[in-house]
């Protein structure tokens, strides 16, 4: 067993910095202007109607201080810097390389606005990308606008309704068919998208029967999406047959690869017959994770739907690359300009890092972590793997379940979670929606984590289900290592706990005393 | 929250000796004569067992002697016993016991079917039920799945934070014994109880948005109401789902029984089945059905006066079905199951099933014959 750390995270029991500081202090001490710019500009170059009547409430302290607080802050925030197997995620380091690629000024200093004269370089690389992904998937062309998986999910959503409703089918073909373990944004966004969604149950095997899917096919269904393996681990290798009964009813098929890491190089989307896939580069692609939006999620689809994608592309005319606007049948912008062409770049340089060679062992090694961990998992009573009756390897990950632990203790993985953080091990991931398996839990190793970090994370594991058969308060009222308790999230669901701003909390604030008061 | 618990020690008396239930006082002595030994309390003590080891010292209170103090006795609990005269486990005694601990929030029964409707009959309006499964039959939508599990939810339900989430809308189901005796399945439909949601099967993630059953369950019966046919007959059968649909096209429902809707009208509420029938002569027929909580059955379970002949007339796709996806994710296994009493139509029904889960939202669902 490894040697499980004593850990404590860092506790700075400061104030706000709007509460910090004294009155008259200063970050910097600007020199009063030469007599010759007095003279020029006057007393005051601010137009009296564009002058502020009040002095901005800042809070008045030194760079130093400044520095030192927003410091202690970042120590004291969860971070993702212990071991993180955060499943369905795929947690990979983000090089510094890549960073170092995207502070260029070739990079860091354009603007989309530019004449694409100006914006060969980063056009190449988005092309080139571009050529990767197709190499990868059989697909047509790729563009980088959706902001990350669920918005290419939905952009999947806007292009079906665009190449339905060019056929004049858009009334009759208003169906999505997808797996109840799909990944939540694809019924989410086909819903948002006006489809009616069509939940197939998962069957004896861990996936939905062929006999399922035929059953829920009609001339109604306008597309199907989705993901394989999904993320109980486990590989439909009816895939094809799959796709084949969707084009029998003319529908349109979407493979959500969210889940690509344990078949990177070892399957062609478009070879499977699909016509339109997804990438996420912010995980399968080593470019940094971003909460709601600035990551990427990489749209491609075959020579028949690519019409209907959203404007622009990038093409290359010659020797020039060019941005193609000029696309009548397109479903629209799904976000401003081309996406987050950082993001782009940094997967660009991953891609050319890894080589092909690379992917497809990157894509080995995260199996075999999977299925070492799985091999050790399965001894620790008290959790079961989804799917018990399904003998067959798991892929690059596989959800748990804590419900034996849960039965016999009350302790179960929201509880088991809290309790990680005081090892220093990042809390896990549950489920996505629905929770079909109770109380779950699901780790992914990728290829970045250690057998030695696999194994702490583990040790850790049992060391609380071991704590929560002997001392379940302890895990209950966890985290005790951190720089704050347990958290109530009732209050996520009451304008009146929180506040966005500092006017907002004075405000806030003011109200709650005025209503204590009365 | 305030639990208490009362036991049938007879419950379950007549399983072992092949008696199918053990309701009435002749049907007690016939199972003892033939051997059976009582099992109820034994059941519950392992529920209890669990409950102590999971919040030792935890108060409830009790019905006195063999129906309930007897079996948290020597347990790390503190009961307190409800004034009443022991007695044996007669409906009756049931009952009594019911009224007597009538301020507890959570009223937790050792039974079957049987000593689930006693229980219903007389628990106050606004009073939660969890049943400890022990009886013969057990239709009824309040059992938990093993002893176990029903001490480890009452452990949650002791210890939950925020809150205990219920459901208004579990069937409480019975099967007169003597018809069932004679080889037929008959179960009716007895009322609705309150019971907590036990979310160990399903659970929303933490500080993520929780889904309201009850909206997403009237979003459905609005889409259904809305695209009802003109000169389509529309059965509604019992339950709150299928009510929803009713409700939605402005009509009150029967709830216990079964309603006839045409062209926006409501024609029959609660009808007798040569009524339906006489109803549906000469027109497409569709029948709006929930599903039965816990075992998923879809027909013949309580919905009997649905007749195979109606059943037949609207075919496996008239049928229109709706049950939350909360409801379907608890269901003891993911299916749903028909029993018509006419083999050659279960077979007809067998297959798949689009079950209406929300507005625009549909689960595929297996129909499998339960005979």
């Amino acid at each position: 067993m490894t040697r499980l750390p004593n850990f404590h995270a860092a506790k700075w029991d400061e104030p706000v910095v709007m509460e910090l500081g004294r009155p008259g202090g200063r970050g910097q001490l600007f020199p009063a202007p030469e007599a010759e710019i007095a003279e020029a500009v006057g007393d005051n170059p601010v137009p009296e109607a564009m002058r502020r009547k009040d002095r901005p409430v800042l809070p008045e302290i030194t760079e130093f201080e400044a520095q030192r607080h927003y410091l202690h802050l970042s120590q004291m925030t969860l971070g993702m810097m212990g071991v993180s197997l955060f499943g369905t995620c795929t947690m990979k380091y983000n090089s510094k390389t890549s960073e170092f690629a995207t502070w260029r000024p070739q990079i860091a200093e354009v603007h989309p606005y530019q004449h694409p004269d100006t914006l060969q370089g980063v056009l190449e690389i988005m092309h080139d990308f571009d050529g990767i992904l197709q190499s990868l998937s059989g697909m047509d062309q790729f563009v980088f606008q959706p902001g990350g998986g669920a918005d290419a999910a939905y952009t999947m959503t806007a292009v079906a309704r665009a190449y339905w409703a060019d056929r004049g089918q858009l009334g009759q073909r208003t169906e999505m068919v997808t797996s109840i373990q799909a990944h939540p944004c694809n019924p989410a966004t086909a819903a948002a998208a006006g489809f009616t969604v069509i939940n197939l149950p998962l069957e004896e095997n861990g996936y939905p029967s062929l006999e399922a899917l035929k059953a829920a096919l009609s001339e109604r269904t306008a597309l199907i999406m989705l993901n394989n393996p999904d993320d109980m681990g486990i590989y439909n290798p009816e895939i094809r047959e799959w796709v084949q009964a969707a084009k029998d009813v003319g529908a349109l098929c979407f493979y959500d690869h969210a889940n690509f890491n344990g078949v990177m190089g070892k399957l062609s989307a478009r070879e499977l017959g699909f016509d339109a896939c997804m990438f996420m580069l912010h995980k399968t692609f080593g470019a940094p994770k971003a909460g709601g939006g600035p990551a990427v999620g990489a749209f491609g689809c075959s020579a028949e739907l690519a019409p209907y994608m959203p404007a622009p592309v990038v093409a290359k005319q010659g020797d020039r690359y060019v941005l193609d606007e000029d696309r009548p049948k397109s479903c629209g912008k799904i976000r401003e300009f081309w996406g987050n062409v950082p993001q782009v770049v940094k997967a660009y340089a991953w891609a050319r890092a890894m080589g092909a060679e690379g992917i497809q062992l990157a894509s080995d090694i995260s199996v075999v972590a999977n299925n070492y961990m799985d091999h050790r998992l399965a001894k620790l009573p008290g959790i079961e793997r989804s799917n018990p009756d399904v003998t067959k390897r798991r892929m690059e990950m596989t959800r748990w379940s804590l419900a034996p632990l849960h039965e016999e203790t009350g302790i179960g993985t929201v509880e088991i979670a809290n309790r990680m953080a005081d090892y220093g091990i990042d809390p896990w991931w549950m489920s996505h929606e629905p929770w079909i398996v109770p109380q779950p839990f699901t780790p992914e190793a990728g290829e970045l984590w250690s057998k030695e970090d696999i194994d702490l994370w583990i040790d850790v594991l049992a060391k609380i289900m071991q704590e929560a058969r002997e001392n379940p308060e302890l895990v209950r009222t966890a985290p005790h290592n951190q720089p704050i308790a347990q958290v109530k999230g009732d209050a996520f669901e009451n304008p009146s706990k929180w506040a966005m701003t500092w006017r907002a909390y004075l405000r806030k604030r003011d109200q709650a005393a005025a209503q204590g008061a009365a | 929250m305030k639990i208490g618990l009362v036991v049938n020690p007879v419950a379950g008396l007549g399983g072992a000796v092949g008696l199918k239930g053990t309701d009435g006082a002749d049907t007690v002595a016939e199972a003892l004569r033939r051997g059976a030994e009582p099992q109820a309390g034994l059941r519950a003590r392992r529920a209890l067992t669990r409950l102590a080891a999971r919040v030792p010292g935890c108060a409830i209170s009790v019905a006195p002697g063999p129906l309930g103090a007897d079996w948290a006795a020597g347990l790390d609990l503190r009961p307190s016993i409800a004034p009443l005269p022991e007695r044996r486990g007669t409906a009756h005694d049931t009952r009594a016991a019911v009224l007597a601990l009538a301020d507890c929030d959570l009223l937790v029964f050792a039974g079957g079917d049987g000593t689930a409707r006693d229980v219903a009959a007389v628990l106050p309006q606004g009073r939660g039920l969890l049943g400890i499964p022990c009886g013969v039959k057990m239709h009824s939508g309040v059992f938990a799945i093993s002893p176990e599990a029903a001490g480890a939810a009452l452990a949650d339900l002791c210890t939950a934070q925020g809150g205990v989430q219920w459901d208004d809308s579990a069937e409480i189901m019975d099967i007169d014994e003597d018809i069932l005796r004679a080889g037929r399945l008959a179960p009716r439909l007895y009322g609705l109880a309150r019971v907590p949601r036990l979310r160990s099967r399903m659970q929303a993630a933490k500080g993520g948005p929780r889904q309201d059953a009850a909206a997403a369950l009237a979003g459905a019966a609005a889409e259904i109401a809305r695209g009802m046919e003109a000169g389509v007959l529309y059965l509604i059968g019992p339950g709150t789902s299928a009510g929803a649909v009713a409700l939605a096209a402005g009509h009150r429902p029967s709830l216990l029984g079964t309603d006839a809707m045409l062209d926006g009208k409501m024609l029959a509420r609660d009808a007798r089945s040569a009524d339906l029938e006489r109803l549906a002569q000469g027109r497409r027929v569709r029948i709006i059905l929930g599903v039965t909580g816990q075992q998923g059955f879809l027909l013949g379970r309580g919905n009997q006066t649905i007749s195979a002949g109606l059943i037949a007339q609207a075919g496996r796709e008239g049928l229109i079905v709706l049950a939350t996806a909360e409801k379907l994710g608890a269901l003891a296994q993911p299916m749903l199951w028909v029993d018509t009493g006419a083999p050659a139509l279960d077979a007809d029904l067998t297959g798949f099933v689009q079950v209406h889960t929300g507005p625009r939202q549909r689960r595929l669902m297996r129909i499998g014959a339960a005979a």
